[in-house]
């Protein structure tokens, strides 16, 4: 177990800087997944951390080490690809054994941690098969237990769920989490997915080309972003974004509308959660009504703010019948009002 | 070309290439440039001294009627051996492919000929046209043809030609067989309900399909040509009679090893080089590298 | 197709058979000639259908001292020198090109790309356009009449070293990252990894240059003088001299079953594997 420092850390491909100082401390044993779209960074750092990237500049340590300049083998960690990384010639108990071996531990003990993490993962069924053999789940399951046998400080999860279909997500989303929980191995995670990362991180960091924009639990993250991009990240449907003013206390909208703000002065765009507005007769935010979706437990209306261009998306309660040309009346608390600067993206309240 | 990740520099990768750099330096770089050096360098009849004369040697053999007359044969003999085997695969494969159960077995019966060395080649077909003995032979002459490639300088070239083409049926009909069979079945089926019969779509659809097979046939059929058939000329005809038969790197053989005449033999190999280096240049540039099999 | 015409399908067999029969039929001619006596040999017309002295014939060329006439050594010491050299190449081949493969794609180090291209350049000098310099070559190495003249002047290959290339750049990346992970330096990733996985690719290969090699020519021709460092495959050229003066078509014909045997039956036998490795060399 360990704790994992982050300083300053940069990464560069020639001049090309593709991570601009990334600043972070791990505790032990928590679990913080690094999320971005693709082409942000994040793979990038999870690969720096377990050193298939040179560091460019700052440092990483794994407890008291500083490890930039040590072979992956010699971290002490372990790591779960997106693609499994299986060895396809191998059995599966010889994969799982296959980096205890090199280590050279006796062989009486490399079995017992193989039966070990077999009994943990329940794949002990088929420790003497191909992964070819396999179906995705368990391959998934294979990659975890040659994880989980070298007992390592920490483990590194690149995307491994990507490879699956929808419903074996979800369960192996859940079963990482209790496995993480029941060993207490500081982890990091990467994915695209935000709601799997809702909901395995203990921390979140959002990563927006190199730049980690904000880095927090994920409530934090939901209630509180702190830029534009992870407002608009986090949440689903997506947060609405409408330009705005602000004077004297009062934000206006394009159309007129005048709602109660903050203090402050000049330009501005406000960010309102779809499930946070409600349907009032007497809101002020009016949407005319394109098209909506019927969820069963909610209904999505998209349309615009009403005499604008600006897309609107609200998420009312159950099953509500509205057509094409509606104007659905909506208003919104005020501690729900996210205001950003339009020009640096900055949560201003 | 490079994998994003490596092993950190040392020594060893050094080592790894050490022994394949090694051989192409002491045996194909080394002598490749000497027949570069050579082909510039003419010897006196007792090979008591040489001097360097230049481009003497190129300018001798592009004048020498021989030669330019050697470099039409090997044009032609190429020519005659890509069309008559890669006709004869192409229309034995278009029949196999037609084959539901089968086909496969008709593969391993027409592909083993890849597998005779080029001079075994050449013993079989000079031993069935053995102007004496030979089967063959014997069997014109009962038609009333007379058979002797020892002194028709035509039959002997037909001889090589016939013997080089059947060699090179199998890889010929192996790849063909590999395109056609690539080709959706439902694009044929297509083609049916159109109304076209067998024929048609095989002209029509099946031969167009795989043209990119046919052009890579060609220029490796060309190339076998070239540089492949030495064994089956020297086991037939010795380039003979009277040279109907030599073609480009025989000549080089023979005025190098039997004429001991070394500058102008070197200028051959340095005419041939180039003409290799043109030949990969086609094929990699021109031709789809990775043909559909 | 659901196409039924039944005349169509009797002639396609009939060509396919047809076909067959034409390219088999050297074949047919030789194992008849092999299989009657010295003096059936020599009328004409000779014989279409096999006689009954296969296995005496057989006896004579393996174990006798060849051809009257001829200074080749017994067929046998022919084979086996063949069989030698064959695999000399084959398996030198496939070693050199492996491991200089390896290091092109898996490290990177200064020249790495001057390497690549001097491996390149062997494939446009066929062993037809040097002869005579590389004949120098080797006899101021002292390597005439050896199995090592025979074979390492040949083993050099741009077409194995780019086919192994292709074959680990198919292999995830992640194989590599996951190897590091679990500490194997380059070596043991070697051959804990890549050589498993390249198994049926190098079988593929060694079907193809086994071939190559039992079927060269001109080389042994050249460099090897002592008769008893002779192939097989170059002894029939000799052999086919001396029948103008005494002429044991019996024995020349087995003689020459006996040399295209090995690589037919590599064929036949490994016929998926020779297909791959005809189609993945691409020559």
């Amino acid at each position: 177990m360990a704790t994992i420092t982050l300083n300053d850390l940069r990464k560069s491909y020639g001049t090309t800087e593709v991570l601009h100082g990334v600043q972070a401390e791990i505790a032990d044993g928590e679990f913080v997944v690094i999320v971005g779209p693709s082409g942000c960074g994040k793979s990038t750092l999870l690969r720096m951390i377990a050193g298939l990237e040179k560091v460019s500049e700052g440092e990483i340590r794994i407890g008291d080490r500083i490890v930039n300049k040590l072979e992956p083998a010699q971290r002490d960690i372990a790591m779960v690809f997106q693609n499994y990384a299986l060895y396809p010639h191998m059995s599966v108990r010889r994969n799982m054994a296959y980096g205890l071996k090199i280590r050279g531990l006796p062989k009486a003990e490399i079995n017992r941690r193989v039966e070990e993490a077999a009994d943990i993962l329940e794949i002990g069924d088929y420790l003497d098969r191909k992964p070819r053999q396999l179906s995705g789940g368990q391959r998934q399951r294979v990659a975890m237990g040659r994880a989980i046998v070298r007992d390592p400080q920490v483990f590194l999860f690149d995307e491994p769920l990507s490879n699956l279909d929808a419903k074996l997500r979800v369960q192996m989303r859940l079963e990482i989490r209790k496995l993480q929980k029941r060993l207490g191995v500081t982890s990091i995670y990467v994915t695209h997915d935000q709601v799997e990362a809702m909901t395995l991180g203990d921390r979140l960091m959002v990563l927006n080309g190199g730049y980690a924009e904000q880095f927090g639990t994920p409530i934090e993250l939901y209630e509180r972003p702190q830029t534009v991009f992870v407002a608009g990240f986090i949440g689903s449907p997506a947060m609405n974004f409408l330009p705005a003013t602000m004077a004297a206390g009062t934000i206006t909208l394009e159309n007129g509308t005048r709602l109660p703000g903050a203090a402050g002065e000049g330009a501005l765009t406000l960010g309102l959660r779809p499930e946070h507005l409600v349907n009032d007769a007497d809101g002020p935010i009016r949407l005319r009504v394109a098209l909506s979706e019927q969820l069963g437990a909610n209904t999505l209306v998209h349309g615009t703010l009403e005499g604008t261009d600006s897309a609107l998306v609200v998420s009312l309660d159950g099953v509500r019948a509205v057509t094409e040309g509606d104007v659905l009346s909506l208003s919104i608390p005020q501690d729900a009002m996210h205001q950003f600067d339009p020009a640096t993206g900055r949560r201003l309240n | 070309m490079l994998k994003r990740v490596h092993f950190p520099a040392s020594i060893l990768p050094y080592l790894l290439v050490a022994p394949q750099v090694i051989i192409t330096l002491v045996f194909f770089i080394w002598p490749a440039s000497q027949a570069l050096w050579q082909s510039m360098l003419v010897q006196d009849a007792f090979g008591l001294s040489t001097q360097f004369v230049w481009f003497e040697n190129f300018q001798a053999l592009l004048a020498d009627p021989l030669y330019l007359a050697s470099f039409k044969r090997t044009a032609f003999f190429s020519v005659a051996v890509a069309l008559l085997s890669m006709s004869y695969a192409l229309v034995l494969a278009g029949f196999a492919d037609r084959v539901v159960r089968g086909a496969m077995t008709y593969r391993t019966l027409l592909i083993w000929p890849y597998a005779v060395a080029p001079v075994l080649a050449g013993a079989l077909w000079v031993f069935m046209f053995n102007p004496t003995l030979g089967i063959l032979s014997y069997g014109l002459e009962l038609v009333g043809y007379d058979w002797n490639h020892k002194v028709n300088g035509g039959q002997a070239m037909a001889l090589v030609i016939m013997a080089a083409a059947w060699k090179q049926v199998a890889y010929n009909f192996l790849f063909y067989l590999a395109a056609m069979q690539s080709i959706p079945r439902s694009v044929v089926e297509a083609a049916a309900i159109d109304g076209a019969g067998p024929m048609k779509r095989f002209w029509t659809i099946i031969f167009p399909l795989i043209s990119p097979t046919t052009f890579f046939l060609l220029v490796i059929n060309a190339v076998y040509a070239f540089f492949d058939t030495f064994g089956i000329i020297h086991a037939i005809t010795q380039g003979g009679p009277s040279n109907a038969t030599t073609i480009l790197v025989y000549k080089v053989f023979n005025d190098g090893f039997v004429g001991l005449d070394l500058g102008s033999s070197a200028a051959q190999s340095v005419i041939l080089m180039v003409l290799v280096i043109a030949m990969t240049v086609v094929q990699f540039k021109f031709i789809e590298r990775k043909v559909e099999y | 197709m659901v196409e039924n015409r039944r005349i169509l399908d009797l002639v396609t067999h009939l060509v396919l058979i047809l076909g067959v029969a034409l390219i088999a039929l050297p074949i047919w001619i030789t194992f008849v000639a092999a299989s009657h006596d010295e003096v059936r040999m020599t009328q004409v017309p000779l014989p279409l259908l096999p006689g009954d002295q296969f296995f005496v014939n057989l006896k004579a060329t393996l174990l006798g001292s060849g051809l009257s006439g001829t200074e080749t050594a017994p067929v046998w010491q022919l084979m086996l020198n063949s069989l030698i050299m064959a695999l000399s190449i084959a398996i030198g081949k496939i070693a050199i090109s492996i491991i200089s493969a390896f290091a092109i794609v898996y490290f990177r180090f200064p020249f790495r790309m001057g390497f690549f291209w001097m491996i390149f350049i062997t494939l446009m000098l066929p062993v037809e356009v040097r002869i005579v310099p590389t004949f120098e070559v080797v006899s101021r190495l002292g390597m005439l009449n050896t199995y090592a003249g025979l074979s390492i002047p040949l083993i050099a290959s741009a077409t194995a070293t780019f086919m192994f290339r292709q074959v680990f750049l198919t292999i995830p990346d992640e194989m590599l990252e996951s190897a590091r992970v679990d500490g194997a330096g380059p070596m043991r990733f070697f051959r804990d990894i890549l050589l498993p996985l390249s198994r049926t690719n190098i079988a593929a290969l060694f079907v193809i240059m086994f071939i190559y090699g039992w079927n060269q020519y001109l080389w042994p021709l050249l460099i090897t003088t002592d008769s008893n460092m002779g192939t097989i495959v170059v002894s029939i050229k000799q052999m086919l001299e001396a029948a103008e003066q005494s002429p044991q078509w019996n024995i020349i014909m087995m003689t020459a079953l006996l040399a295209m045997l090995p690589p037919i039956l590599v064929v036949i036998f490994m016929q998926k594997l020779f297909v791959k490795g005809l189609t993945e060399t691409d020559k």
